[in-house]
């Protein structure tokens, strides 16, 4: 144990700590770790249901119309009568993996849980500046999962009308939408709630000598993470409010005039654009992507610096290029429209913002790419995830020009092509993100380390089996295959030469699953059984490694404040013993 | 049992803010988009509408001037309550506040009667797209105004106790509920001419 510090504040809490309730210590807990793993332990159990979601819909496309194994039954005959699934439950699934895998799992785990538990340890603050707030965050967040998941026991089903919800078919669905749209409500507040705690927190708390500029790079991706949410989330709870006005009051916002829905004229004043809501939905939605991928690349650019001992390729230009990104991404949105007949000049607006969004990207990945040159590089699990991340964004990025452009847009529209690009950007590339950060930040959270053979018994088969998911869609995609198919095109004779994909890709998914298995024994095994570790396991040199113990202070995280001297990756500096230079070392003489 | 956040009431030095100045701030930014992505609904559909009435013509505004000087008065009595917190006196704060609320109060009762009358002639929601959004509107404002009272109630009420043991946070607390206060008054300003007037 550290030195117990002397202060009368400090021995307080040391007092109060007998006193303090189960409920108040582990459920309604205001401190930001508490709040940090219960986001974590909530997302991945949201990521688990989104993947078995994704499981179901894989044996469809590769067996259509026959049984599902084993769990068939369980379906429910609305669903699958003799567990052979419907068209509208296939389409629940689309749904609802989606917006279970944004919304509930990756962006909750990527911010709300370790932008909640890193951040603070990282600008050396006791907590976050509203630890009421962060409370209530996690609790709408919880709600809104809970009440998204009733969706499924409600007549008619969950939401079926794709993640993006479109208008007329999200305004005629059954009352799933409904309670989709209620949850939405309930997890934007969430965000709210959390993005303007995050960024006071980073602004106001930032210890003596943490300057802006000698942040580490995780910070800055948080803040401006939370910036994007907190500006881009509230267009959509304008649409959703419209929508739901839409569905409950019978109000046209959505709905154009003399719509005939299966011969029967709807009865709705009109006067509604559909395209208003895609305007809206996107405004957020393309942010949303950065969302998900800039805590992706904090993760990874702190795990590459300390296991390459040496500092970032250009910290500076990576910050610029962060913040460039951030501000581009609000005026992008419109390059998922292209084929709505917006007009050319505003297409050519969008295709021209979004040639200029991707070289940041570019300039991040490329400085992620050279901080590895020359580096003394330490193969471990975390910097396993965090090495295969930099091809696999890289694939999902450049396959996302073409789709910026409109000449190749149009053919590709809405096939197979677009779900491969996007997948890769967020499976292959943040959800392995965030097994990196899951592996590197583990020794602070528990005081022991993962198993290393595990994690690489999960880490290689996963790399090639999750490739063995996305790949083909390209392959399907570029054929002309349109997604969203039920039966997974076999209706259609012109991709017969592709179907045989749809096997390969179901199959890798389920030897996906099955390679998940290391990582969850790993997790249980090691949070008992793991090798202890001091404070610093990996030598690093934020302050979350040399100021906190594993794990941290319960409140308050440090024994005694930290001060800051240089900036955060200062590794292999000529002249000095170690190969570190923590952050909080003063320097000498 | 919770820990002590620095700059809770006290400025921090190089930003010249306290956490919940930051914090309401920010939100009001993020509220900014949300009335905006509205307005601009607004516009797209007026736009692109075959027709569209004159807000006049269906909507009472001499009663919805009358609401808007009460909702600018609020305005005046919620800086003054702030303004007599200053100087030390909470006999005074407590009155302007109660000022604010009961014109907050005012407004929604006027409101509620407009609804009523809108309703009694058979003017809903789902009649036309002007209805639509003249409801969704008013009636998100509406909200807006009923969670500023709860919060100025609980400032008036209950949440007084904190000026004994830390007066200078809970002053703190009345500026930051008159700006917010304040950035709902103004979305009416927008939402009065827009609505009833062009």
């Amino acid at each position: 144990m550290e030195p117990v510090a002397t202060e009368p504040e400090e021995a307080d809490h040391h007092e109060d700590h007998p006193h303090e309730s189960f409920w108040r210590r582990y459920v309604f807990s205001q401190d930001h770790k508490v709040i940090g793993i219960q986001y974590a332990v909530t997302a991945l159990v949201f990521l688990f249901l989104g993947f078995c979601l994704m499981l179901l819909m894989r044996w469809q496309l590769a067996y259509p119309g026959q049984p599902v194994p084993l769990i068939g039954g369980l379906l429910g005959e609305n669903n699958a009568p003799q567990g052979r699934m419907l068209p509208e439950f296939y389409n629940q699934l689309g749904a609802m993996h989606g917006t279970i895998m944004v919304f509930m799992a990756i962006v909750p785990l990527a911010v709300g849980a370790f932008g909640n538990y890193v951040v603070p340890l990282q600008i050396g603050a006791p907590d976050m500046a509203f630890p009421k707030l962060n409370m209530a965050s996690y609790w709408c967040f919880f709600a809104g999962g809970i009440l998204m998941l009733t969706g499924f026991f409600v007549p008619g089903g969950a939401a079926q009308s794709g993640w993006t919800s479109y208008p007329p078919l999200s305004v005629t669905a059954p009352t799933g939408q409904t309670i989709w749209l209620f949850g939405m409500v309930l997890l934007i507040t969430s965000s709210l709630l959390g993005s303007v705690n995050f960024i006071v927190t980073i602004i106001q708390l930032r210890v003596k000598g943490l300057t802006f500029m000698r942040l580490p790079f995780f910070v800055w991706a948080q803040l401006v993470t939370a910036f994007l949410l907190l500006l881009a989330f509230p267009p959509l709870e304008a649409a959703g409010i419209l929508q739901l006005m839409d569905r409950l009051a019978g109000t046209s916002f959505f709905m154009p005039e003399g719509l005939v829905i299966s011969g029967q004229l709807l009865e709705v004043s009109g006067g509604g654009s559909p395209l208003l809501w895609q305007h809206l939905f996107w405004f957020l939605a393309h942010p949303e992507v950065y969302v998900l991928i800039l805590p992706a690349m904090g993760i990874v650019a702190e795990i590459i610096a300390t296991n390459t001992r040496k500092p970032l390729w250009g910290y500076k230009s990576l910050v610029y290029s962060l913040i460039f990104l951030g501000f581009m991404s609000f005026i992008v949105w419109a390059h998922h429209m292209f084929l709505t007949g917006m007009g050319t000049k505003i297409s050519a607006f969008f295709q021209t913002t979004t040639m200029i969004i991707s070289v940041p990207s570019v300039v991040i990945l490329t400085a992620l790419l050279l901080s590895l040159w020359g580096g003394s590089i330490r193969f471990n699990t975390p910097m396993l995830f965090a090495l295969a991340f930099l091809p696999m964004f890289g694939i999902g990025g450049l396959t996302g020009l073409p789709l910026g452009l409109i000449a190749s847009d149009i053919p590709l529209h809405d096939t197979y092509y677009v779900i491969g690009h996007f997948h890769y950007v967020v499976a292959p590339g943040t959800i392995f993100a965030l097994f990196a950060g899951i592996y590197f930040w583990f020794p602070k959270v528990t005081g022991r380390k993962m198993s290393e053979l595990l994690g690489k018994l999960h880490f290689w088969p996963s790399l090639i089996f999750i490739n063995g998911v996305f790949f083909p869609m390209f392959i399907q995609g570029l054929a002309g295959l349109s997604r969203r198919l039920y039966d997974g095109g076999e209706i259609y004779d012109f991709p017969d030469h592709v179907m045989v994909w749809n096997k390969v890709m179901s199959h890798s998914a389920f030897g996906l699953a099955a390679v998940q298995i290391f990582f969850v024994v790993n997790f249980f095994w090691s949070i008992f059984k793991g090798e202890k570790v001091g404070a610093n396991p990996w030598q690093s040199n934020t302050l979350e490694w040399t100021d906190a113990p594993s794990p941290p202070v319960a409140h308050g995280n440090f024994p005694k404040l930290p001060q800051v001297y240089r900036g955060a990756y200062e590794y292999s500096s000529p002249g000095q013993d170690e190969d570190f230079l923590p952050q909080s070392q003063p320097q000498e003489a | 049992m919770s820990v002590a956040i620095p700059f809770n009431s006290e400025p921090r030095p190089d930003t010249g803010l306290y956490n919940a100045k930051l914090g309401v701030w920010l939100f009001l930014a993020s509220e900014v988009m949300l009335f905006g992505a509205l307005f601009s609904t607004y516009i797209l559909l007026r736009t692109a509408a075959v027709e569209w009435p004159q807000g006049s013509e269906i909507l009472d505004v001499p009663i919805a001037f009358f609401n808007t000087l009460v909702l600018i008065a609020s305005s005046v009595t919620m800086v003054m309550s702030w303004a007599s917190l200053k100087m030390g006196d909470v006999g005074k704060f407590r009155l302007y506040m109660a000022l604010t609320i009961l014109c907050a109060l005012i407004f929604l009762a006027v409101k509620a009667y407009e609804y009523g009358a809108k309703f009694s002639h058979h003017h809903y929601p789902s009649d036309s797209t002007f209805l639509a959004i003249y409801f969704t509107l008013t009636g998100l404002h509406g909200l807006h105004i009923i969670g500023g009272v709860i919060v100025n109630g609980y400032l008036w009420g209950p949440g007084l106790k904190m000026w004994k043991s830390d007066p200078e946070r809970f002053t703190n607390r009345i500026e930051v509920a008159g700006l917010y206060w304040h950035f709902v008054d103004l979305v009416w300003i927008f939402l009065f001419p827009v609505l009833y007037l062009l």
